[in-house]
């Protein structure tokens, strides 16, 4: 068999077919809140009233604030690392890129002065340079010496903590009670929240918008420009795009790059629209929910809409949990359990439509080989 | 299970003191016909294999023997056609039924841990087990030794096997399947990595299997080595059996007739459109640092507007890296000229822009998006044309319109452009790949193997386009393995061997046999 293999299709490089992309996670799903209710019973929780109980929390105005803010840093933590997947690059320093990134982008915006809408735009761009620049690093490492990016982003993220903790605690960090950060993020360079939720005070980031525009820049990107059909080509097939003349090196370079940048956009939501500084509650690992809701969303853009939603959905409604006496840790499991369905259902049903599809072109073809038999004969 | 009718009542025992008498079928094929997505690997293929023969099966590559025998080993279902087994019939849904239908197969590449003994290969995934958990290796150890001394094998159950030589590798290949009760052997290429002692030392195990009434399936195309060891010869050529000989009535040369056939659809252009435009000038390019190999070694040629230049040599003398060298695909020394303008320092995109269109030798890995639809296709390696850019936004319009005129043009059978290219038959992907590297009048078209593995119809069409585009002006480099497209298509030859261009012929006077031995290394006096 000549088709797609299975990590071309976990990474999303590989269309999958018309109901394919539905079916699949909602079979995913169900699954794993079977799987979460088999858990409930064990742990001796009742099962309909907890999960009851989370989706009448999780559809409070409130929450559904809450929930569009995480999915808002989740989806661009997801971006970033589908840019590499689709490159059959594996970003595993999202992480870091995005934590350096908002350090380094907090202590500008808390030093220089700048009229209000140049503030934030000159802190986005800083903060997309220093990712871009740490991701560049694995890239350029790659390209020239050929060292596995998955290796060298996994120690960038370390180099990352270890230079944020030096660049925090000795240079940048003011004392503030307890904590430490950066200089706070004066009102011209912060962005006020939208209210897009009624009945509730809590407003949306500002920056929700600029996580809509990184979805759709990123599908303008990969499908309508000539990068990304070089960069999908080129994670399909190295050695077609080789053969066509796409410069490979090049584009493992250009893909961190972009990576990089989208990874520095993670911090920025919550950065420029409630800390205003970067302290030691800065919240890390984004990089590997990224990774888990990029999987979920098979790296397209809007498939990772509805698994960052879902992802956030799950996290704002545990917060119930604990109230109820029911250990959050259970939506930990469901998160993980969803991942694995997904991955595992989108597997059984493109394993199923092949076969079908093969048997159909196999039937019609053998038809059509027949007659070119026949035309041969006679020729 | 398989042990019914006048013939099964023999046990295997008794069969070999009946060695004789040759009467006896071992394996029958009767009417196989194995389809892939548009593709019929194998087409009606009867075969009769008698117990106690070598039977060897010869045919060119793609021409189905492996499919065929994958049919046999259980790895792939015949879609239609009837197997029997010493007079039974039996379907084989993995090929641990062929196994225990006393079948086995050696692969051509082996399948042995290296850090493991002869032994544990052996026996691995079938352990003699001692009171239900432990292995049996005094057991398993003795079972060895006795196939090995009974069929003269000659091996040592307890050395590792990354200490043993490559012939003795395949002594243990043939072994365990042996060991697994296999009555019949089917041995796929297996002189492929042999050096020539060790091939007479694997036909002598084989007389000497045979003589113990085994029964060998030997597929090859090494036409010497098939008369010198086969009892029986079939010949295969697309898909089908078209011969039945014995070794003492054919010469090498015959069967080489019967594997290439001669009602092939004619390739040729007699009628020359060469011109004295240089299209392509290739000085001194070499692959491969000085003191070691090179596996291309100072490769000069000219091609003119309307001429077809052909590159014979066996596989693996350096015809892919000469292509990619033109490519630049591949690193390499020399010059490179495209009409008048040198291109050596020039990246792959620039060269197909200013005018080389390149036919890969695998489409599959190097000329297709196969996850992608047929428009898509359409826009790889031409990445800078007109239709399919505009600046740096992909043309969808362009591409697409692009793509229907190609489909319709080059007759590619697809039910429409969004298919993905996967779900096409070899041929019409391939004629896909004809239409897309026509188009944006190229100046020089590579052609590497341009109807391999290609139905008949398509093949005709393709050589049709070949010519047409010759006859406009189109400069030709084409590389084959098939001398008769060679012969047919060129307007002049040339032999590569070893990376170096040996020998040069007119395709008008040459034989094949002028061209094979040239292509060996023994033709340098043409």
């Amino acid at each position: 068999m000549t088709t797609s293999s299975f990590t071309d299709r976990l990474l999303g490089r590989v269309k999958p077919s018309a109901w394919v992309p539905l079916t699949a996670p909602l079979v995913a799903i169900l699954f794993a809140a079977l799987i979460t209710s088999i858990v409930l019973v064990i742990t001796g929780n009742p099962v309909l009233d907890t999960l009851v109980t989370m989706v009448e929390y999780g559809s409070q105005p409130r929450s559904l604030a809450q929930i569009v803010n995480y999915a808002t840093t989740y989806y661009l933590s997801a971006i970033a690392v589908a840019i590499g997947f689709r490159m059959n690059l594996f970003n595993i320093g999202v992480d870091g890129q995005y934590r350096l990134a908002g350090l380094v982008a907090a202590a500008v915006g808390g030093t220089i002065t700048l009229p209000a809408p140049f503030l934030p735009i000159v802190i986005i761009l800083v903060a997309m340079i220093v990712g871009a620049a740490w991701a560049g690093i694995a890239g350029v490492l790659k390209a020239t010496r050929g060292v596995s990016e998955v290796i060298s982003t996994i120690m960038l993220n370390t180099i990352a903590t270890g230079i944020g903790a030096y660049l925090l605690l000795e240079v940048w960090g003011v004392r503030q009670g307890n904590d430490i950060g950066t200089k706070p993020i004066p009102a011209a360079g912060q962005v006020p929240g939208l209210g897009l939720i009624p009945d509730t005070p809590l407003k949306v980031y500002g920056l929700f918008i600029l996580a809509v525009a990184v979805g759709i820049g990123f599908h303008v990107l990969l499908n309508k420009m000539r990068f990304g059909f070089d960069l999908r080509a080129t994670g399909q097939s190295e050695p077609a795009a080789v053969a066509s003349g796409v410069n490979v090196k090049r584009m493992i370079v250009y893909a961190m790059l972009i990576s990089g940048a989208m990874a520095g956009l993670i911090g920025m939501p919550q950065l420029l629209g409630e800390s205003y500084t970067y302290n030691l509650n800065f919240q890390a690992g984004l990089g590997f929910t990224g990774i888990a809701i990029a999987l979920l969303g098979r790296n397209n853009p809007v498939g990772i809409v509805f698994a960052a939603l879902l992802w956030a959905f799950l996290d704002v409604s545990a917060n119930i949990l604990d109230l109820h006496k029911v250990s959050p840790e259970i939506v930990t499991i469901m998160q993980g359990v969803i991942v694995l369905s997904v991955v595992v259902a989108y597997e059984l049903a493109h394993r199923y439509r092949v076969n079908a599809e093969q048997r159909r072109v196999s039937r019609e073809l053998a038809g059509a080989a027949s007659i070119t038999q026949k035309e041969g004969a006679a020729a | 299970m398989i042990t019914t009718g006048p013939l099964g009542t023999l046990t295997q025992e008794a069969s070999i003191s009946t060695e004789t008498t040759v009467s006896e079928v071992a394996v029958q094929l009767e009417g196989i016909t194995k389809r892939f997505p548009g593709v019929v690997a194998n087409r009606d293929i009867s075969l009769t294999v008698q117990k106690g023969h070598i039977h060897a099966i010869v045919g060119e590559n793609g021409a189905g023997k492996s499919t065929l025998m994958k049919i046999l080993y259980g790895m792939q279902r015949p879609d239609e056609g009837e197997i029997r087994v010493n007079g039974s019939p039996v379907t084989f849904h993995t090929p641990g039924d062929a196994i225990s239908a006393g079948i086995g197969m050696v692969h051509q590449h082996f399948m042995l841990a290296d850090n493991l003994t002869v032994l544990e290969n052996v026996i691995l995934g079938s352990e003699p087990r001692k009171r239900g958990l432990a292995i049996d290796f005094a057991a398993a150890r003795k079972k060895i030794k006795d196939i090995s001394d009974a069929y003269g094998l000659g091996i040592d159950p307890d050395v590792l096997v990354e200490d043993i030589g490559v012939g003795t590798r395949q002594r243990v290949e043939i072994l365990k399947v042996l060991y697994r009760g296999a009555r019949i052997l089917i041995l796929d290429e297996p002189t492929a990595v042999l050096v020539p002692h060790e091939v007479d030392e694997l036909f002598e195990n084989l007389h000497g299997l045979v003589r113990e009434g085994i029964t060998i399936i030997f597929i090859s195309h090494h036409l010497d080595e098939v008369l010198k060891v086969a009892d029986a010869i079939t010949v295969i050529r697309r898909g089908t059996t078209v011969a039945e000989v014995s070794p003492e009535g054919v010469t090498a040369r015959q069967l080489a007739e019967l594997m290439v056939g001669s009602e092939l659809p004619s390739p040729e252009t007699r009628e020359s459109t060469v011109t004295d435009v240089v299209a392509l000038q290739v000085t001194g390019l070499t692959i491969g640092a000085d003191g070691e190999r090179k596996v291309l070694d100072d490769v000069t040629l000219t091609i003119h507007k309307g001429e077809v230049l052909g590159i014979a040599g066996v596989e693996g003398n350096g015809q892919a890296e000469l292509v990619e060298a033109i490519m630049g695909i591949r690193p390499s020394t020399g010059t490179v000229t495209l009409a008048g303008q040198e291109i050596t320092s020039w990246t792959t995109l620039r060269r197909r822009e200013a005018g080389i269109g390149y036919i890969p030798e695998d489409r599959h890995r190097h000329g297709l998006l196969l996850e992608a639809p047929l428009w898509e296709n359409r826009i790889l390696g031409h990445m800078k044309e007109k239709v399919n850019v505009r600046g740096w936004w992909i043309n969808r319009k362009g591409a697409r319109a692009d793509t229907q005129r190609i489909v319709e043009q080059y007759d590619v059978r697809t039910p429409g452009i969004d298919v993905l290219a996967s779900a096409l038959s070899g041929g019409n992907q391939q004629k896909l790949i004809v239409g897309r590297e026509m188009s944006g009048e190229p100046k020089l078209l590579i052609a590497a193997h341009p109807t391999r593995g290609v139905d008949v119809g398509a093949q005709a069409a393709i050589w049709d386009h070949l010519r047409t585009a010759r006859a406009a002006g189109l400069a030709v480099l084409l590389i084959s393995a098939d001398l008769d497209e060679l012969i047919g298509l060129s307007d002049w030859l040339k032999v590569i061997h070893r990376g170096t261009l040996v020998a040069e012929f007119d395709p008008a006077t040459v034989t094949p046999e002028q061209l094979g031995s040239a292509m060996t290394g023994a033709g340098e006096e043409a």
